[in-house]
């Protein structure tokens, strides 16, 4: 942490409000996510964690405060100017584009890149899903929700993206696929992404963690590493159900 | 031999309706709007090739091309003006705009070209009359019918290969998912009005070259049966835009033949309804389906 410090944050947000209509959805959050980190935000449904996703990759426009990726602000740009700036989100509820194939979800995930290098990342995401490469011709709407999943994670990852927000990537799965999804996180993590994590799993999220914002009605409540708050007694009575 | 010139010119009409019905279904799939001006587009794009054909004395060809650049700038002004800024409000208040624009364009079009009905000037599209047998076959019901088969097949290419055809199918499924793809989507909007647009001015150059009497109300009749066609096809579908288009062009052409000339688009409507009671999604649609 004391070495973290010294060094810039990848993403940086202070003071962010959002509000949906007459709605003080966010009520001034502040975070940062480092470079090589996994960050997770966890907190009760309706607590704000996709708002705030949401609103720094640049879907939903902030009242007030500053998002910067890479110490440049994106204050005010539009999701589509953001992306090719390398920040990647994979949104809540997946949203692959159920019509196309797996192949064409995934070129559609390098929409931003020179078509060059379409091959190239698409061979890099199939080492990692080789699963997805043995249903590249298929409709996505037709996959399975662990398959679907890994679309919608492989898309995300196929622009580059110096830091990947993951939004409920557990969300109905079977315990089993929960865990892979998880081992995949680790991995990414290995191979030196950075990545925004919300969860409605604490459990595994903090434990695949380095650091955990804990949100309540759009405030961030608690903040440290993700093995302190892994002990924290009310972490765990409100998330971890001990 | 009756039948067969009737489906002939079934096919022909249905041909101008499928190519009308593009228009809105792109529209509808990716703005998730009905353009009821689009009809209005379709009587400017036949209004210019006239001017350019009388007026100006441009050879044919450049006439219709003149008319589908202008038709294509008027779509995305169009869209810039009146719809961009209502891209979060209400549907209804999109609709209502949509009607407000209709009106102001055949209004202008009264201001500029008057009440009274121009006969469209003859072209190398209507020079000719092929005879089979006892068949004869004017050459705009032949040009028309390629011309819907060569629109259809590019369009159906460009949506499947090109990067912008492939973002269009983008923004029609998922906006926001599309947005994080980094796709414009404004852009891809104004894409899509520009090519229905440039469609329209080719509709109303083939619709004047069969039914050559133009005033400013021309392209409502056709725009309200092309949108039937579209919903008949089942909206936001390109090929069931061709199939609507043509089946409710020789439904039409049909009904006024063996059933009554006053009834045939009342003949038109029922049909749409029983499919529309079958089949609310229409001939080809897709059922809606529930965002997790
Ligand atoms: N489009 C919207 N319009 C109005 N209010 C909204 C909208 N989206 C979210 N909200 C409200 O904003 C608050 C935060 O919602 P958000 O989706 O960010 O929560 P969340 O923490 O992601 O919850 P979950 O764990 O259920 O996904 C909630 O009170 C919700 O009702
Ligand atoms: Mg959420």
């Amino acid at each position: 942490m004391s070495e973290k410090e010294n060094k810039s944050p990848l993403l940086e947000v202070r003071d962010l409000h959002v509000f949906y209509g007459a709605i003080h959805a966010i009520k001034g959050i502040s975070l940062q996510v480092y470079d090589n980190e996994i960050v997770t935000l966890i907190g009760a449904n309706g607590a704000g964690k996709s708002t705030t996703l949401n609103t720094i990759a640049g879907l939903l426009k902030p009242r007030q405060g500053t998002i910067e990726l890479i110490g440049q602000s994106l204050g005010g740009l539009g999701a589509s100017r953001i992306v090719p700036k390398g920040l990647s989100l994979c949104p809540e509820g997946r949203r692959i584009f159920q019509q196309m194939t797996v192949r064409e979800n995934l070129e559609m995930g390098c929409y931003t890149r020179p078509n060059s290098e379409i091959a190239d990342s698409i061979a890099d995401v199939f080492e990692r899903f080789p699963r997805l490469k043995e249903r590249e011709k298929q409709i996505a709407g037709t996959l399975s929700g662990g398959e679907q999943q890994m679309l919608a994670m492989a898309r995300a990852l196929m622009s580059k993206p110096s830091i990947l927000m993951l939004d409920e990537p557990s969300m109905g799965l079977a315990p089993i696929l929960v865990e892979q999804i998880f081992g995949i996180i680790a991995e990414l993590h290995e191979a030196g992404t950075t990545i925004l994590l919300v969860e409605q799993n604490a459990q595994m999220a903090l434990h695949v963690a380095d650091r955990a914002y804990v949100m309540e009605t759009g405030k961030i409540t608690l903040q440290g590493p993700a093995e302190e708050l892994l002990h924290n007694e009310a972490v765990q009575k409100a998330y971890l159900g001990s | 031999m009756i039948f067969l010139d009737n489906l002939i010119n079934g096919l022909s009409l249905g041909s101008i309706y499928a190519i009308i019905a593009l228009g809105y279904t792109m529209v509808y799939g990716i703005a998730k709007m009905l353009n009821f001006a689009h009809g209005d587009v379709i009587m400017v794009g036949a209004y210019v090739a006239f001017c350019g054909l009388q007026y100006w004395g441009l050879p044919p060809v450049v006439a219709i091309l003149a008319s589908m650049a202008i038709c294509t700038v008027l779509g995305i002004t169009i869209e810039g003006l009146a719809y961009r800024p209502l891209r979060q409000a209400a549907s209804l208040a999109v609709l209502i705009t949509a009607i407000g624009m209709s009106y102001l364009l055949q209004n202008v079009a009264l201001m500029i070209w008057g009440a009274n009905p121009k006969s469209f000037p003859p072209t190398f599209i209507n020079s000719t009359t092929f005879r089979l047998g006892q068949l004869r076959v004017s050459s705009a019901t032949v040009i028309t019918i390629l011309a819907n088969i060569v629109i259809m097949v590019s369009l159906t290419l460009f949506t499947a290969k090109t990067k912008m055809g492939k973002a269009m199918r983008c923004v029609s499924e998922d906006r926001g998912a599309a947005e994080l793809m980094g796709i414009n989507v404004n852009r891809t909007i104004s894409v899509t009005f520009a090519i229905g647009s440039a469609l329209a001015a080719i509709a109303g150059v083939l619709l004047c070259s069969s039914y050559p009497i133009l005033q400013p109300t021309t392209g409502s009749m056709p725009g309200i049966k092309a949108f039937t066609a579209a919903v008949f096809g089942g909206i936001g579908s390109i090929p069931g835009a061709m199939l609507g288009g043509v089946l409710l062009g020789v439904i039409e052409i049909f009904g006024k033949a063996y059933i009554s000339t006053e009834l045939g688009d009342a003949i038109v409507f029922a049909v749409l309804i029983v499919v529309l009671l079958v089949k609310p999604t229409g001939l080809l649609g897709k059922p809606v389906r529930e965002k997790v």
